[in-house]
């Protein structure tokens, strides 16, 4: 007998909706507004904190929904926003420096689902608020810098090597160095020292006695991959500083970064804390000084009190050695020992400073200052964010030799400080200028509507839809709503298990226009069933007919409307995006949804018996 | 219930000729209008600055232009956004654009009652707008010649050209109503313009599979006739579902909100322009160009649809 389900089919569909079911029903829990609580610096929340805080909330009558610690990181759920609020600030004020709060919108999702790794769909900004940047990195001035360094560096090479030259000069526009010479001998030289200490270039004699040295397109290529790889880390650094939960830090493209930040509202700080810069400075402790007189307000005149970031008090000289962005480069390793370590690299004109310094420093010890602006409460005039330069002092280390372009920092804690402390020299150094070309500020009541909106929007499209079928098509009309509304929970499962799929308002509206796609396999099968029975079938037959002859008609339109989803998702950004990735998921669980699950319920009713007659 | 249901074929070849001439009637008109007139490009293609600001009552849109064009705004294009409680402010791409956001809150604030909040303010640089105008040009380059391609390896290259021509005029008639409503060309109607061309080429390609089906059936008729059959007995689903589609597309249009309507507008007009072009024009085309029998029936004749397992 004709139109009988095998079990395979049970399986398939019972398994498929049974898992995506499970995995969309988180979406029905309402978010928690919470706070998340971070220590900066690679330490941990420890209980102590918890218990802190619980009891600064209990005495201000603030009662928390749940305080969880995890990984480091202390969640703590409240039952209204006003109550989130007013935790922050609380939190804030106990907690003080070295945490650093992010107000958060927590699913909560009950543990057994949780348990299953079954969590809610990411909302775009314009589902929930936020800012979003996109920067470019300003490489022009990037390469300019590395044309400038190499100057210098070539200068002290020959220098070192005892070559002599006439000029070194910079050609910026076209990324090369020219080196003239008296002679052919020490052009001949310059040639063998330089190529032999820098691979990446290109040497080239032209006339009267010039050398030009040019990037290899490698090393051009790795230049400007490296400017917008150390800028990403930095502004992930200073991300992870404001405080934000949940925030994205993007390549786009070849020389932009994209910035999301959720939740957050005032630009202006936020944009002040990206832009400003980090830095770091290398001092000599003043031995000479009198560290407990200069506690008690005695500072001698040509030094400085510092803290360490045990809290421990430092005297340094005033006068720096170097400041840091003279650092190209920083990586953590191993010494001999086995004790970690950091490694440094100097521009040229740093190297020389160096070396210079430390020459007369050996067995003196000398401090590396971490300097940052970070952002306060207070507002200037204009009502800009005032931001305070705080200043740390980050190591203390005994200088073994003389120091030149490359040296280290020893007596590091540990390989995850030695890698903290070489992310935090990169971070220091900003390669390039970062210049934000797209600023979008939504606001969290329009992310609030806007939800209703699309969710509204798509109610009544498949109230409207389901009608229709009903009417049209009858009982079969009402499988084929069935298996709509099937689509729609499978999409919004798949939507929540794939990561970095994000639902935006377009998204929203890429699911309404799947709920139109996939009706349209349903009637493309509901006619042709209704063809074959004006066309003397049978009932069985028709059903046969109808679903298999559809199926190369169905697959056939559809790829071409995955095509165009799959090069709608790499031209756009942000919403249009979401919207590509909805429709592209969308086709398939509509064909899935469509034919397999709608002819499930046709062969579980009309199939494999007598049926004189359809209602189609 | 059946709605255009027809026992006999319907002549549509009969009017092969005047829909191509209408159609490129239609397309050089909304070329005229999208050239002459131009098309009202938004933030996202030209860069600037947009404010959307929210007033507890309604707004005075007057007061609102007076203030700002006092406070140096004087090109501020002001307009109701959705409701008259909700405003949008639109300025070009200029030098100090970082600060505008706030300054013209600021100035707003002070001419209206009440709180003014801060909805949305989005600021694109003019070079960025620039390149997504590329960009987007390429996207729709692209999804042409890609469908162009699957069209000519699952059916044949005269049917590929006539449907891709089919899209082409979906899609340049749909700027054209753009171009001459005034209505703002965002990147989401872009966005639907690409989707417009995914959903389009469904219904050319259901009549392209219904008319190699029907060579292999009626073996005696002639090419027209074979179309007009095929066009006739998919006349239905093709009005079916692109009614069921509008029906989800009105519901967003009058629900969705402001930021969609140009999205929801795009696509309920091209679809009807689509469902009109794959009806009349698709096939006219192919078989003005030739199309034959032969181009889509190989000497091994393989039943499409009776060796695909369904699943």
């Amino acid at each position: 007998m004709l139109n009988q389900n095998s079990i395979w089919r049970y399986l398939l569909v019972i398994i498929v909706m049974g898992v995506s079911m499970l995995y969309a029903l988180p979406n029905l829990y309402p978010n928690d507004p919470s706070l998340q609580i971070n220590a900066t610096r690679g330490a941990d929340v420890t209980q102590q904190t918890v218990d802190q805080l619980q009891k600064a909330f209990t005495e201000q009558g603030l009662t928390p929904k749940s305080a969880v610690l995890e990984k480091g990181q202390l969640l703590v759920r409240f039952l209204n926003t006003e109550d989130q609020l007013a935790a922050r600030e609380l939190a804030n004020k106990v907690l003080g420096d070295n945490f650093v709060t992010a107000l958060n919108l927590a699913p909560a999702t009950p543990a057994w689902l949780d348990a299953i790794g079954a969590a809610p769909m990411k909302l775009g900004l314009d589902l929930r608020g936020g800012v979003h940047f996109l920067m470019e990195v300003d490489m022009k001035t990037a390469m300019e810098k590395n044309v400038n360094d190499l100057v210098q560096a070539y200068r002290s090479d020959l220098r070192e090597g005892k070559v002599r030259y006439r000029a070194v000069t910079a050609d910026v526009a076209n990324l090369r160095v020219n080196l003239s010479f008296r002679s052919a001998e020490d052009l001949a030289a310059a040639k063998t020292l330089l190529s032999g200490k820098d691979r990446d270039m290109t040497f080239t004699e032209a006339d009267d006695l010039t050398l030009i040295a040019a990037f290899s397109e490698v090393k051009i290529k790795a230049l400007r991959e490296d400017a917008v790889a150390q800028n990403i880390t930095i502004i992930r650094n200073r991300v992870n500083a404001i405080g934000v939960a949940e925030p994205l830090v993007q390549r786009q493209g070849a020389e932009r970064i994209v910035v999301q930040l959720p939740g957050i509202q005032d630009t202006a700080r936020a944009k002040e804390i990206l832009g400003a810069t980090a830095t770091l400075e290398f001092r000599m402790v003043d031995e000479a000084g009198d560290l407990q007189s200069a506690l008690d307000g005695r500072v001698p005149p040509n030094a400085q009190l510092y803290t360490d970031r045990q809290g421990r008090p430092v005297l340094l000289q005033k006068r720096v050695m170097l400041t840091g962005n003279h650092i190209i480069g920083a990586n953590s390793s191993y010494d001999e020992y086995s004790r970690p370590q950091v490694n440094i690299d100097l521009d040229a004109k740093g190297g020389n400073t160096f070396s210079q310094a430390t020459k007369e420093a050996i067995g003196k010890s000398m401090a590396t200052v971490f300097i940052e602006y970070k952002p306060t409460d207070k507002k200037d005039a204009q009502g800009r964010t005032i931001l305070e330069k705080k200043e740390e002092v980050i190591n203390v280390a005994t200088i073994q030799a003389r120091l030149g372009r490359s040296f280290r920092i020893t007596g590091v804690d540990s390989p995850a400080e030695a890698q903290n402390l070489a992310l935090l020299l990169r971070a220091g150094a900003l390669i390039a200028p970062i210049q934000i070309v797209e600023e979008r500020t939504i606001g969290p009541s329009l992310g609030q509507e806007n939800i209703e909106l699309g969710t509204n929007a798509i109610m009544w499209g498949m109230i409207l839809t389901v009608v229709f079928m009903g009417v049209y098509y009858k009982g079969v009309g009402m499988v084929g709503n069935l298996a709509l509304a099937s689509n729609v929970v499978l999409l919004i499962g798949v939507l929540s298990m794939v990561p970095g799929a994000t639902l935006t308002l377009p998204g929203m509206a890429g699911i309404l226009l799947t709920i139109g796609m996939a009706i349209d396999a349903n009637v493309l099968i509901n006619e042709r069933i209704r063809e074959e029975l004006e066309a003397g079938r049978s009932v069985q037959q028709a059903i046969h007919e109808g679903y298999n002859r559809a199926f190369a008609t169905i697959t056939d339109s559809n790829i071409t409307t995955f095509l165009v989803a799959l090069i709608l998702f790499g031209l756009g950004s942000g919403p249009v995006k979401g919207f590509a990735v909805t429709l592209a998921l969308g086709i398939i669980t509509s064909i899935f949804t469509a034919v397999t699950v709608s002819r499930l319920f046709v062969n579980l009713i009309w199939g494999g018996r007598k049926v004189d007659k359809l209602p189609i | 219930m059946r709605l255009l249901h027809f026992k006999e074929p319907i002549n549509f070849m009969r009017f092969k000729w005047p829909a191509i001439v209408f159609s490129t009637l239609l397309v050089l008109g909304s070329l005229f209008a999208v050239f002459t007139k131009g098309i009202n490009f938004g933030l996202d293609f030209t860069g600037g600055l947009v404010v959307e600001a929210g007033f507890e009552q309604q707004a005075d849109l007057n007061k609102i232009r007076d203030a700002l064009a006092d406070n140096g705004f004087p090109d501020a294009i002001v307009q109701y956004f959705g409701t008259t409680t909700e405003v949008m402010i639109r300025i070009a791409p200029r030098e100090d654009i970082e600060q505008a956001g706030s300054q013209i809150i600021e100035v707003i604030q002070k001419v209206e009652e009440g709180t003014v909040t801060k909805r949305r303010v989005e600021n694109v640089s003019a070079s960025v707008g620039d390149e997504l105008k590329e960009d987007g040009m390429l996207a729709l380059l692209a999804s042409f010649i890609g469908i162009m391609m699957y069209v000519a390896f699952r059916f044949e290259w005269r049917y590929s050209v006539g449907a891709v021509m089919a899209l082409v005029h979906d899609v340049i008639v749909t700027m054209g109503l753009f171009a001459i409503t005034g209505m703002e060309f965002d990147l989401t109607v872009l966005a639907a313009l690409l989707a417009l061309v995914g959903y389009s080429i469904n219904d050319t390609i259901v009549v392209f599979d219904r008319i190699r089906e029907m060579f292999r059936k009626l073996r005696d008729a002639t090419v027209e006739e074979t179309v007009n059959d095929a066009i006739t007995s998919t006349l239905s689903r093709t009005t079916i579902t692109s009614g069921t589609t509008a029906l989800s597309l009105v519901a967003l249009f009058y629900m969705g909100g402001p930021l969609l309507h140009g999205f929801a507008a795009a696509l309920l007009f091209g679809i009807a322009v689509g469902t009109y072009s794959s009806i009349f024009v698709a096939s006219s085309i192919a078989v003005f160009l030739g199309a034959s029998r032969e181009d889509l029936l190989p000497e091994v004749i393989e039943k499409e649809g009776e060796n695909t397992p369904s699943l």
